[in-house]
Parts: structure tokens; C-alpha cells; sequence
């Protein structure tokens, strides 16, 4: 096979420059003297005259005669093997596998007493592929089909609690599961998340408001089928690519299907995925694993992490973070989620159930440092996103926790009053409902100062035409919030605005359909990426209007009173901060906003906001810069100066956070003009006190992490018969043992067959 | 295609060479030297094939469709005509070291040229089976098959058949051309060059596998008819040897020395 030899001399000569051979053993380290040990020579004649010259040195050498040669073949052979098998997609490979590079994979997430997600073997789970397109197709996989395990390729609309239970049930028959996107998203909603999201860690428990506790009155999420939530013993993938998906089926469609229902003929389309996790059972336990790696291990084995990330805050008027505020001051918080999540691992477009809320409370926040007397007011006002809501109000708990033990500057009996947004972007003939806590408005100080948040929030809406404001008829319970952990350690007058008055209006609460078409956020066809960027939509004004009423009503709350009317949100940065989030990193004012150094933190494609636990997310960082441009001063330092202020006089790295930017393109579009940016926004921990405190089992705080793995990727490719397989290991001992029988023969017979010519005088020539 | 088709394919493609190898080579630790360095000669080839090729590649430029396949082509003739000189190059090392081994060793017999022809051929043989199928069989241990993108499915048994009917053609190869050398029967490397270019030149007409290698197998038996009769065989000592006469034909040939 001469031609393969070349062919793999284009990819192994490469490699094997400069590759040396091993050294053949013992051979060369043997010197002269002891080569002539051999074991006696066949010809009868003449043995036993040569032993007796040997002697000694026969009887002590005999031994080890047959070893240094093959040994070092042997090694050279299986350094070959080992060589070529490093060799990544070479062309034999190529002619067997198809990878498939876009797919996001179900990993486990484990809480302190359950494990949730998918997972597969070391090895990979192969499987035959079969495409369920309709719900009958299920019954050749569950039951008809010959050649089990398979690996189903379900289309996006099955994809729901029945046909899960189906198949989890019959787990011997399914090896995996493939999810296709459904486009357009399902009609009817999608949500993998609960009906009552984030129970038993709000403020509501069975001893306190039980009548709002688990969702007694009506389920938050009604679209909600808990997949999420599951523990499947199978991977699951989902395929983002629909070209990969048609390949799949491509495939599916030549070698695997069969007329009227017979057994296909091999070779079979087959479809192998690794996602093997190394978590099992819970937190406590996971924890506990890799605390004894980290103890007594010299290369320590984690296997699971907490899920860990970093709020964002700032303020209005810029305090020194190295103390804490007098209980004087008072301070008003706007507070709002960062994150989402979804069923499969790192995609969580979040679009109504995050982004929508954030980018409001950005656009206030540029809107009310506009007004010319923020500084004199008598309030401080604090604008926090925590991150990690979605996983038991992390941000918000390690956020009250800091508060509790003096660790952040801002203290819980500073906060005068909380206003905190939820969903905001689907509201209904421009209603904005506010929510209240009934619990504590049972206390009558609390009441009050409920009453006059409300009433000053209506007050600021009066001026804006686009948002109505509505009071709530019943005492209802709040919806799950941050606000909720807030009231958990005292007794806070707050109100959550959202664009519900009870069940979300969010057909695609925390799942992968929650995108820019779900907020109706759509750029007309034919506009290049920039004049998609400075498009103001639809969704970017009615968004722009509850961004003003925000603002104003913190303005109100701060003490401010002559330039209510004159605080407007701008709407061009809300629909550029929309089409970063949401369709577009890497455009020209997000990358003029970052650093230098995050320059490839802004993919192609939109952001996706799920906590992760590396820290911080690409997605905190672009938020933090964002908040730090629209709320900041660009400054004039040099670079040297901006990264550490503390040698220029006029400047305090207590009051303030300085950052280098890239800035925007010059005029020739070539180079980039930096600047120094000087601005309150900061990270905070968000870490959930229980691995502070290593209470990995506590009830009390978010115990969520996430498995650690090695590889996860996905393939298709042919897979032969059994009965193929073992005719060609029998046919390959057949011709060893053959060629055995031959080769002893003809070498015992050498003498008969190979006639020595005969020449006088000479043995050999 | 999991374990099974990789120990078939194994033993199909190395099966021989490692019979040869057990009953013939192990015994004698100088054989064992031979081998090695013979295998090691082709490795050179292959490198400086290898560097000739690359530096053509690069001299050419940029590659399209019909370049590279006669790149390839040209790569694959320039890699036979140096294999063949370094086996040429190799029988030259041989005749020099015989003169050394008879003056290290004055007590024992040197091997004789065959059998140092025979040693080579099953050297260059064993480095060319490896370096052509260890990368193939490495691949035929994962779970899948050639064929999604339209390739035969017998991939693997193709390929282990082409490499054992190589190896044993490179042993074969060998022992008809150091005889060459020997007896200055120059045409005898011509032909052993041809043949090779052949074998090769047919490994080249990939989608036909089947014709290439039923080819390769009856270049095989005639080149190894040959090499039998080169080394001492004939007719009548192959009847004695079936029909199990060889008792008789061993004494007589003892006391005629």
C-alpha cells in the first residue's frame, strides 16, 4: 500500500522530523565479545565441539539471548502505534468520522441533596441514529427497532415532558438524545424550568406567608415542565447548526432506513457522544470528594465547582469603599438579574427573562447621572445586577450575607428603599404592574413606606406616556426576586416592577428560545451590522420608557425634586445595548468600551448569560464596562497613571474605579484611541455564603455547583456488524496460525529446500 | 471498528512477518542486528523520499486538484527508486561487514549472503508494513468504519491484505537482488525495480481495490518462485521435502562434504 505510505508520508514525515529512532536496546550496548553467544547451531555436526569451546559462557548467557532484538522491535513497533495514533485527524480518520463542532451538551448541576442533568460513559455512548420527526416514530426506538441502543434525533417541538418520560423509562434501548432547534420557536411555549422557580429560598416558607409559600395561589411559570430539573442517565445534545443537522439526516436516510419496517442492512448510521461528568449524588458529597483530593492528593482531582460569579454595582455619588457607610446614610437600590440559564450547558440567551431588565436598568442609570444636581442629592443611589438569581438568588445572598457581616460598604439598615425590575419587555397595552411584599406590609412603619414607593413611582410614570403604572387588586406573593432574600433579614420597603400582574408572560421562561424574537427585537433585512446597531426598535422605545419612569422615580426617592421632568432615557443606547446582548458582540461601541485585553471576550453571535463558574463571565465584564461608560468620566491620565492612580494627587482609588478602554476607531479606521474611564462600577463576590461557611448541605443558601468533565464532542459514523467483525478476527488468526505452521515447517525442512551451492574451499560468500 | 477488526487486521498484516521473525530471526542475536539495521536503512530512504517530496511541494507553490495528485505520484515513484537504492546501498554495507564479522568472530560460520538477503528483505519488509498500516489500524480501533463519505466499507482487510502481500514482497525482493549483485546479473535489479514500481503504480488506482490486489498477489507468487529457485530450491528438493524423503537426501548430502 505504497500509495497510503505516501499519503501518510505527507502527514508523518512532518512529525517525524528530527524524530530520532529509540536506540535498538541491548544490541549496541553489547560489545564484541558477547555477540557470539547463541544458542547451539541446528547442523547436528559439530555441536558439541563447539558448546565445549564455549563452555562456561554458553551455560551463563543462554538466557538472554532472544531478548535486546525484540524487545527494541517490539518497542519500536508500539512506538509507531503510539505516534500514529497521535496523529489528530489524519486521513484515515477523516474517511470515518464526521465531527460535529456545534452542539451544546446537558452537563449535571448538583444542589445539597440532588443531582440534576445528563450523563454519559467514559467511553462515549454510541448508538444507531433514528430521527423522531412525529411521536409514532418513538415506538422502533422504544420497542421495534433491532439493533438497540440507538441515539434519538428529536426534532425541537417533541422535545417535551411526555416523550422524556418515554424515553427515560426504556434508558437500555436509548444510548442519547440529539435535539434539533426548532424554528420557528414552539408556538404553544417551551420552558425546561419549574412552575414555581427559586421555592423554598424566597421569603415565603411554610412558617412564614405559607399561604404564598410553593406557589399555593398560582404557579409563576405555568408554560414551566421541570426538564431542567431531571436526572437523565443518558447525554443529551443540543445541534445549534442546521446544515449539521441536515448531514445527520443525510446519513440517517441512505444507510438507515428500511421499506416496510425490516431490519436495515449494516453498515448503520451511528452517532457517538462523550459528556462524561465527574460529580455524583449532591453538593455535600462532590465537596467532600475533592476537599480530600485537595488535602492528600499531590495532583488533586477536583470534581465539582460552585457556581461563582461577580455582581455588578455602582453608585450615584461615589462613596470610600475601604469602610462602611454612617447608618445616616441612606441609600436607595435599584436592583436587577443578570442571568438565565437553559437546559444545555452555556446557552441561556436570557432575552426577557435577563437582558431586557438589565439594559432598562443600564439606560436609567446613564439617564439619572445626567441630572445636573446628582451630586447634591440627599440619597445615594445604588444600582446593583446580581448575578446568579436563576441558581437560589446567589448574587443576592452573598450580597445580604456581606451586608449582615460588614463586609460591603453599603449596610442593610443604610437601604432606604428597594425598587427592583423583573420581566419588563412583554407588557400588555403598556401596562407595568408593581409588586409588593403582603407579608411585611403587615407591620405598619413598613406600610407606610410602601405606600409612598408606590405613590412616588406613580407619580414619575404620570409623565411618561408610554408606561402605565398598576397597583396589584389582591395581596399577591412577590415573584421570585432578589428582593425576596432582601426581605429575608429585614424588613425593607420595596417593589418589584414587571410587566405580569400573575403568571409570566414569558412563553419561553429560562429555556433556548428566550431570543431577540421573543421581545420582538427584529432589524429590517439588507442593513449591515452597524445600521443594525443604531436601528432604534420598537421594543428599545416601550423599553426606553420604563428605563425614564425608573429613573425618575429614583430621582424622586434620592430627595431630588427640580429636574424630575428633564431626566429622559435614550433610546439609541438602549437598542445598541440590546443588539450587543442580543444579537451581535462584536460590534463597534462594545469594543470600543472594553479593555484592551478583552478584545476576544465579543463573540459573533449574542452573549450568553449563564453564570458559568469561571469568573468574571464575558457577559459581567461587557456589563460592568457598559455601566462604567454610560455612568462614568472619561478622564485625562495616561495609561501608566490609570492603572494605578494612587501616584496622581487629584485622583482616590477608594472613591473610584479607573479603566484603560480601547476607545473608539480614529478616522482612518486603522488605530484605536484609548482613554482613561473613571466611574463607581465594581464587581462583588458572588459566591453563596454556604461555601463560605461550608455548610455544603445548608437549606438556607444556594448550594449549587457544577460537575467538572474532560471531554465533551459529539460524531457520526458508519458502525459494521458484529458478525463482520468476528469473521475478520477469525480470518486474521487463521492466516497467524497458518503462516506459523508454514514458516516451522519450511524452517525445519531449510536444509532440504535451500541447496548450499557447493565451491571447494569456501562456507559462505 | 473496535477491538475485533483491530487484532484481525493486525494479525492478517503481521501474521507472516512475525512467524518469519519467530522462527527465523529470534534465534540468532546477529540476524536480529541485520533485521534492524535493514529496517533502519528504509527508514532513511523513506526520510530522504520524504525530504525530496517536501521540498518539491514547496518549490511547486500553491496546490490545486491535479498538482497534488501528481505530487503524489511523483512522490510515490521517487520513494521506490530510493528504496531500491538503499537496499543496493545496504547489500555494499553487507559485503564490506562479512570481511569484519570473519575477522571479530574466526570461530563461527558467518551468515552467508542469502541468508543476509533474506534478513534485509524481511527488514525493509516488517519498516514498510509498519510505517504503511500501524496508522490505519490505530484508526480501526474506535467503533466506527470507513464509508460515511462513500469509501469501500473493506477498507481495513484491504489495507491488511496490500501490506502482508508488500512484506512479503520486499523479503522476496530481496533475496532476488542481492543475488543480482552477486552473480552481476544486472538485469535482475531492473526487474526487481519494475516490479516494485508496479506494485506501487497499482496502489495508486485506489477506488479499484479488489484488481489491485489480486495484481499484487500474482506479482507475489512469481516473484517468490523466483527467489525460491535463486536460493537454492528447486523442483526435486521441494518433491523430497513434501513426499518427506529428506532423511535420505540429508546423509547423502553430509557425506558429500
Amino acid at each position: 500500500m505504497v500509495a497510503s505510505t505516501s499519503a501518510s508520508l505527507r502527514i508523518d514525515s512532518r512529525k517525524f522530523h528530527g524524530y530520532e529512532l529509540p536506540a535498538p536496546g541491548a544490541p549496541g550496548h553489547r560489545d564484541g565479545a558477547r555477540v557470539g553467544l547463541e544458542k547451539p547451531l541446528p547442523e547436528k555436526v559439530g555441536i558439541e565441539a563447539s558448546a565445549q569451546l564455549r563452555g562456561k559462557m554458553a551455560t551463563a548467557g543462554g538466557g538472554c539471548v532472544a531478548d535486546p532484538g525484540s524487545r527494541s522491535l517490539l518497542r519500536l513497533l508500539s512506538f509507531c502505534v503510539l505516534l500514529a495514533g497521535l496523529c489528530e485527524g489524519n486521513s484515515v480518520e477523516r474517511k470515518i468520522y464526521i465531527p460535529l463542532n456545534k452542539t451544546a451538551p446537558c452537563v449535571r448541576l448538583l444542589n445539597a441533596t440532588h443531582q440534576i442533568g445528563c450523563q454519559s460513559s467514559i467511553t462515549g455512548d454510541t448508538g444507531v441514529i433514528h430521527v423522531v420527526e412525529k411521536e409514532e416514530d418513538l415506538q422502533w426506538v422504544l420497542t421495534g427497532g433491532p439493533n438497540p441502543p440507538y441515539v434519538v434525533l428529536l426534532e425541537g417541538t417533541l422535545f417535551t415532558r411526555d416523550v422524556m418520560e418515554k424515553l427515560k423509562g426504556r434508558s437500555g434501548r436509548i444510548a442519547g438524545l440529539a435535539v434539533s432547534l426548532a424554528k420557528p420557536s414552539p408556538a404553544s411555549g417551551f420552558s425546561p424550568s419549574v412552575q414555581c422557580p427559586n421555592d423554598g429560598f424566597g421569603v415565603y416558607s411554610n412558617s412564614y406567608g405559607s399561604q404564598f409559600a410553593h406557589c399555593r395561589a398560582f404557579q409563576w411559570n405555568k408554560v414551566g415542565d421541570g426538564l431542567a430539573y431531571e436526572d437523565f442517565s443518558f447525554p443529551i445534545f443540543l445541534l445549534e447548526d442546521e446544515n449539521e443537522t441536515n448531514v445527520i439526516k443525510q446519513c440517517y436516510r441512505d444507510h438507515n432506513l428500511s421499506p416496510n419496517g425490516s431490519a436495515p442492512a449494516f453498515p448503520l448510521c451511528a452517532m457517538q457522544l462523550f459528556s462524561h461528568m465527574h460529580a455524583v449524588v449532591s453538593t455535600v458529597t462532590c465537596m467532600r470528594r475533592s476537599l480530600i483530593q485537595s488535602s492528600f492528593s499531590i495532583s488533586p482531582e477536583i470534581v465539582c465547582d460552585p457556581l461563582s460569579d461577580y455582581n455588578v454595582w455602582s453608585l450615584l455619588k461615589p462613596i470610600n469603599t475601604s469602610g462602611t457607610l454612617e447608618p445616616d446614610d441612606r441609600v436607595v437600590v435599584a436592583a436587577t438579574r443578570l442571568d438565565s440559564r437553559s437546559f444545555f450547558w452555556n446557552v441561556a440567551p436570557g432575552a426577557e427573562s435577563a437582558v431586557a431588565s438589565f439594559v432598562t436598568q443600564l439606560a436609567a442609570a446613564e439617564a439619572l447621572q445626567k441630572a445636573p444636581d446628582a451630586a447634591t442629592l440627599p440619597r445615594n443611589v445604588m444600582f446593583v445586577f446580581f448575578q446568579g438569581e436563576t441558581f437560589d438568588y446567589i448574587g443576592s445572598s452573598r450580597m445580604v450575607y456581606d451586608m449582615e457581616n460588614g463586609k460591603f460598604p453599603v449596610q442593610l439598615e443604610n437601604i432606604d428603599s428597594f425598587v427592583e425590575l423583573g420581566q419588563v419587555a412583554l407588557r400588555n397595552s403598556l401596562e407595568l404592574w408593581m409588586h409588593t411584599d403582603p407579608m411585611s406590609q403587615k407591620n405598619e412603619t413598613v406600610l407606610n413606606q410602601v405606600e409612598v414607593l408606590l405613590s412616588t413611582l406613580e407619580q414619575s410614570g404620570a409623565g411618561v406616556p408610554t408606561v402605565v403604572l398598576r397597583r396589584l387588586n389582591q395581596s399577591q406573593p412577590l415573584p421570585p426576586s432578589s428582593l425576596q432574600r432582601f426581605l429575608r433579614a429585614r424588613n425593607v420597603s420595596g417593589v418589584v416592577l414587571a410587566d405580569h400582574s400573575d403568571s409570566f408572560h414569558n412563553l419561553y421562561y429560562q429555556s433556548i428560545y428566550d431570543t431577540a424574537e421573543n421581545i420582538n427585537v427584529t432589524y429590517p433585512a439588507g442593513q449591515s451590522p452597524e445600521e443594525d446597531l443604531n436601528f432604534v426598535t420598537d421594543t428599545a422605545k416601550a423599553l426606553a420608557g420604563v428605563a425614564t419612569v425608573l429613573a425618575r422615580a429614583l430621582y424622586r426617592l434620592a430627595g431630588g425634586a427640580s429636574f424630575n421632568d428633564t431626566i429622559q432615557a435614550d433610546p439609541h443606547t438602549v437598542t445598541r445595548l440590546l443588539y450587543g446582548f442580543l444579537v451581535r458582540a462584536n460590534n463597534s461601541w462594545f469594543q470600543s468600551i472594553l479593555r484592551p485585553d478583552l478584545r476576544s471576550y465579543l463573540g459573533d453571535g449574542p452573549l450568553q448569560h449563564y453564570i458559568a463558574v469561571s469568573s468574571p463571565t464575558n457577559a459581567t465584564y461587557v456589563v460592568q464596562y457598559a455601566l462604567a461608560n454610560l455612568t462614568g468620566k472619561v478622564i485625562d491620565l495616561t495609561r501608566e497613571q490609570c492603572q494605578d492612580p494612587s501616584q496622581v494627587p487629584t485622583e482616590n482609588k477608594d472613591l473610584y474605579e479607573y479603566t484603560w478602554v480601547q476607545g473608539p476607531l480614529n478616522a482612518n479606521e486603522t488605530d484605536r484611541l484609548p482613554r482613561c474611564v473613571r466611574s463607581t462600577a465594581r464587581l462583588a463576590r458572588a459566591l453563596s455564603p454556604a461555601f463560605e461557611l461550608k455548610q455544603w448541605g445548608s437549606t438556607e443558601y444556594s448550594t449549587w455547583t457544577e460537575s467538572r468533565w474532560k471531554d465533551i464532542r459529539a460524531r457520526i459514523f458508519l458502525i459494521a456488524s458484529k458478525e463482520l467483525e468476528f469473521i475478520t478476527l477469525i480470518v486474521g488468526f487463521g492466516i497467524l496460525v497458518f503462516s506459523l505452521i508454514v514458516t516451522y515447517c519450511i524452517n525445519a525442512k531449510a536444509d532440504v529446500l535451500f541447496i548450499t551451492p557447493r565451491e571447494p574451499g569456501s562456507v559462505s560468500y | 471498528m473496535t477491538a475485533a477488526v483491530f487484532f484481525g487486521c493486525a494479525f492478517i498484516a503481521f501474521g507472516p512477518a512475525l512467524a518469519l521473525y519467530i522462527f527465523t530471526i529470534v534465534t540468532e542475536p546477529l540476524r536480529i542486528i541485520f533485521l534492524i539495521i535493514g529496517a533502519f536503512f528504509w527508514l532513511v530512504s523513506l526520510l530522504f523520499s520524504s525530504l525530496i517530496w517536501f521540498t518539491t511541494a514547496t518549490l511547486i507553490g500553491n496546490k490545486d486538484e491535479p498538482r497534488e495528485k501528481y505530487l503524489l505520484i511523483f512522490g510515490v515513484l521517487i520513494s521506490v527508486l530510493i528504496q531500491e537504492m538503499f537496499r543496493f546501498a545496504y547489500y555494499k554495507l553487507l559485503k564490506k561487514a562479512s570481511e569484519g564479522l570473519k575477522t571479530i568472530n574466526p570461530y563461527e560460520k558467518a551468515p552467508s549472503m542469502r541468508l543476509l538477503a533474506y534478513v534485509s528483505g524481511l527488514g525493509f519488509g516488517i519498516m514498510s508494513g509498519v510505517f504503511s498500516f500501524v496508522n490505519t489500524l490505530s484508526d480501526s480501533l474506535g467503533p466506527g468504519t470507513v464509508g460515511i463519505h462513500g469509501d469501500p466499507p473493506q477498507f481495513f482487510l484491504y489495507s491488511a491484505f496490500m501490506t502482508l502481500v508488500i512484506t512479503l514482497l520486499h523479503v522476496f525482493w530481496g533475496i532476488v537482488f542481492f543475488d543480482g549483485c552477486e552473480k552481476k546479473k544486472w538485469y535482475t535489479l531492473l526487474v526487481v525495480l519494475l516490479s516494485h514500481l508496479l506494485v506501487s503504480a497499482l496502489t495508486l488506482i485506489s477506488p479499484h481495490y479488489g484488481l489491485n490486489l489480486v495484481l499484487a498477489y500474482i506479482i507475489m507468487v512469481l516473484m517468490g518462485v523466483w527467489a525460491f529457485f535463486v536460493s537454492g530450491g528447486s523442483c526435486r528438493s521441494l518433491k523430497l521435502c513434501l513426499l518427506c524423503q529428506d532423511k535420505d537426501f540429508l546423509l547423502f548430502n553430509q557425506r558429500a562434504r
